[in-house]
């Protein structure tokens, strides 16, 4: 059975804002898919769309090959939806809460043990806590749990990894790798640009269009540009002072660092660095870095940008 | 079926573990009947009255025997001359002053007529007018008794009897108000509230994201409501039975469909709200003013409707439980059976089914 999920030239609109423009995609059956960007960019809007919550103002979707708008009531049935925000019931406890979605979908826990056996074993020693009372990491593991209950050929993860620490999503993003090795198509939305690496493949997506579609490992390749990672005492006053230099592709604050590209091709370091002195940065640790899909997301943004 | 069971299972989750909700179902139908029942009470129990008597004869003494005896009244002083009325008022404590003319009886002998005179602390006017007229009624009677023997030409007497509640109990007014009340309360407000709730924790979003479909998911929401309603319904008429002593003179089975009924309606109610309202808080909003209140003050339950300014007794029509306690009142009290209350009935349905047509029509399967 094909699990593919194709979308063409997709909008959607809420009164005055567009969140969604003309968006095209295709996503292949059994694939671990990401959609990489920052709050706001349509990503929870395309996953509503898919999830037959919300009706698209033009353009068409099919999931498993079949229309999001007229085959609503077949891909409820095949779809495992994890809404961004966290959507149990609070006031039931873990395994009463399992319960109850295995009996909406007409199945039984124990049918569909091998589904999420490996998920389970991690929060069967809370099965009887309120799942109001889990922490992040424990709740999200519940919410995939009660989303893969059915045996859903398609899987829409909304930010699951947002709001959770380090080591539960390390644990979280394995689970995944599991699951997909079980043939289901996962899609899973997160603002988080390391987490792109994780995926096969990944959807760069910014105010509501996608600026690419590829495998992280390429759209890496792609970046033109040496990197340099620039560290000084007062990061935020270089920031300000690079933007005012005339070689200056681009310059963001990335965590204690600067990341500097230059317009041209090929350049003396000691510029930049005696450019920096004068304005009186006398510490400075220049280093050439790899680009990271972060960098990436930067670069296309601001071509985006560009062009309007 | 298993999903409509495990759906209901979860409801009632729900509702056992949350206290505030335990609270309006259980506590609020007993907190209410107790309060009206006994606290807000207008009948008349051991009124203090005084009693200047310029007379003292046997008449008077008799007349003020037979009132205080009546239960209504109780004869706190004996006083001397008139001017102790005002100090005595403002004491406060009693209500009512009696006032025999000099030589009472000796009129009432000769003349066939004697005055008295009923002076009421008519700073709460309700009671002062209800203290004179069972007070006059007292008077009236003796003096039926006095001219039973003798043969009075012309006399007219006017007497009056409270049929369905002889004693003017105001508890069995209150009985079918406070179900109806509690019934749309706990049918309609809970319900909607609970909807609202899966809307505002975004758990609806994975309800309608699952195969479930509209129907599945409002019966799951209604039924664990309709049976609780129906017991609260089943505990107030039993406290107003064994508690208050009021009648259930029609046919029981007839009372508790109705009942049923009504219960529909409230949920179907409910329902609707919950189709326009987006969060919890919105939902109890919603439920208080277009339901609550009219129940209480609209519908007759404790102001009479045609004492109502013109657009207010328009307003009654369409209120619900208005047609519900006319019911419970013809049922209970009355004795009657549904030859007398179908067309209530009849309008009670035709709400019940608009409100679900227009439920499931506004119900959405999707966001928005």
């Amino acid at each position: 059975m094909n699990a593919g999920i194709s979308i063409e030239n997709l909008s959607k609109t809420y009164g005055s804002v567009q969140a969604l423009k003309g968006i095209n995609l295709d996503i292949n059956s059994g694939e671990l898919f990401g959609l990489i960007g920052p709050d706001g960019a349509g990503k929870t809007t395309l996953f509503r769309l898919l999830a037959t919550l919300l009706l698209p103002d033009i353009g068409s979707a099919r999931l498993c090959d079949i229309d999001i708008v007229e085959g609503y009531k077949q891909i409820r049935n095949l779809l495992g939806y994890m809404p961004g925000k966290f959507s149990l019931y609070q006031d039931l406890s873990v395994i009463e809460n399992l319960e109850f979605f295995a009996t909406v979908f007409d199945t039984r826990i124990e049918d569909n043990m091998d589904m999420i056996h490996d998920i389970w074993v991690q929060i069967e020693p809370f099965k009887d806590r309120l799942a109001g009372n889990l922490s992040g990491g424990m709740k999200q593991k519940l919410a995939l749990c009660c989303a893969l209950i059915h045996q859903p050929k398609v899987l829409l993860l909304d930010e699951p990894t947002t709001g959770v620490d380090a080591v539960s999503r390390s644990e979280f993003w394995q689970m995944l790798k599991n699951l997909k090795s079980k043939g289901i198509t996962i899609v899973v939305a997160t603002p988080y640009m390391d987490e792109a690496n994780l995926c096969e493949r990944v959807a760069l997506i910014k105010d509501g269009e996608i600026l690419q579609v590829n495998t992280p490992q390429e759209i890496v390749d792609q970046f033109e540009r040496k990197l340099y990672a620039i560290k000084s005492d007062d990061n935020y006053q270089c920031l300000l002072d690079l933007r005012e230099f005339e070689f200056t592709n681009s310059v963001f604050l990335f965590g204690q660092t600067l990341h500097y590209t230059d317009v041209r091709k090929e350049f003396s370091l000691e510029e930049v660095n005696s450019y920096l002195k004068s304005k009186g940065h006398l510490h400075l640790e220049i280093e050439h870095v790899k680009p990271g899909i972060e960098d990436c997301f930067m670069a296309l943004s601001t071509k985006a940008d560009g062009y309007e | 079926m298993n999903r409509f069971i495990g759906f209901l299972k979860k409801e009632f989750y729900h509702i056992f573990r949350d206290k505030r909700s335990m609270l309006i179902l259980f506590g609020m139908p007993i907190v209410q009947i107790m309060l009206f029942g006994y606290v807000i009470n207008t009948d008349l129990k051991d009124v203090k009255m005084a009693v200047l008597d310029h007379s003292k004869d046997e008449y008077t003494a008799e007349i003020i025997n037979k009132i205080t005896s009546s239960g209504y009244f109780q004869l706190s002083n004996n006083l001397k001359s008139i001017e102790q009325a005002d100090v005595i008022f403002r004491k406060g404590d009693v209500k009512l002053i009696l006032v025999f003319e000099p030589d009472f009886g000796k009129k009432l002998v000769k003349n066939s007529k004697a005055n008295v005179q009923i002076l009421t602390d008519a700073s709460d006017p309700n009671t002062a007018n209800l203290e004179v007229s069972y007070l006059q009624g007292i008077l009236q009677n003796y003096n039926v008794e006095i001219n039973q023997d003798k043969q009075l030409p012309s006399s007219i007497q006017a007497n009056s009897r409270m049929y369905f509640n002889a004693n003017l109990e105001s508890v069995f007014m209150f009985i079918p108000g406070i179900m109806a009340t509690i019934l749309m309360l706990v049918s309609a407000m809970m319900t909607s509230i609970s909807i609202a709730r899966e809307k505002e924790l975004g758990t609806m979003e994975i309800l309608l994201v699952s195969p479930l479909n509209p129907l599945q998911i409002i019966l799951g929401k209604v039924t664990p409501y309709l049976a609780l309603s129906f017991i609260n319904a089943l505990v107030i008429v039993g406290m107003g039975y064994f508690v208050f002593g009021v009648p259930v003179l029609g046919s029981f089975t007839l009372l508790m469909a109705e009942s049923v009924l009504f219960i529909f309606l409230a949920l179907s109610i409910g329902i609707f709200i919950s189709t326009v309202a987006k969060s919890q808080q919105v939902a109890m909003m919603l439920s208080m003013f277009v339901l609550m209140l009219p129940t209480i003050i609209l519908s007759g339950f404790i102001f009479p409707i045609r004492n109502m300014p013109v657009p207010l007794q328009v307003i009654s029509y369409i209120i619900p439980p208005k047609y519900f306690i006319v019911i419970l009142k013809n049922i209970m009290l009355k004795g009657v059976g549904l030859e007398y209350v179908w067309k209530e009935t009849l309008i009670l349905l035709a709400m019940t089914f608009g409100f679900i047509g227009l439920s499931l029509k506004k119900f959405k399967i999707r966001l928005q």
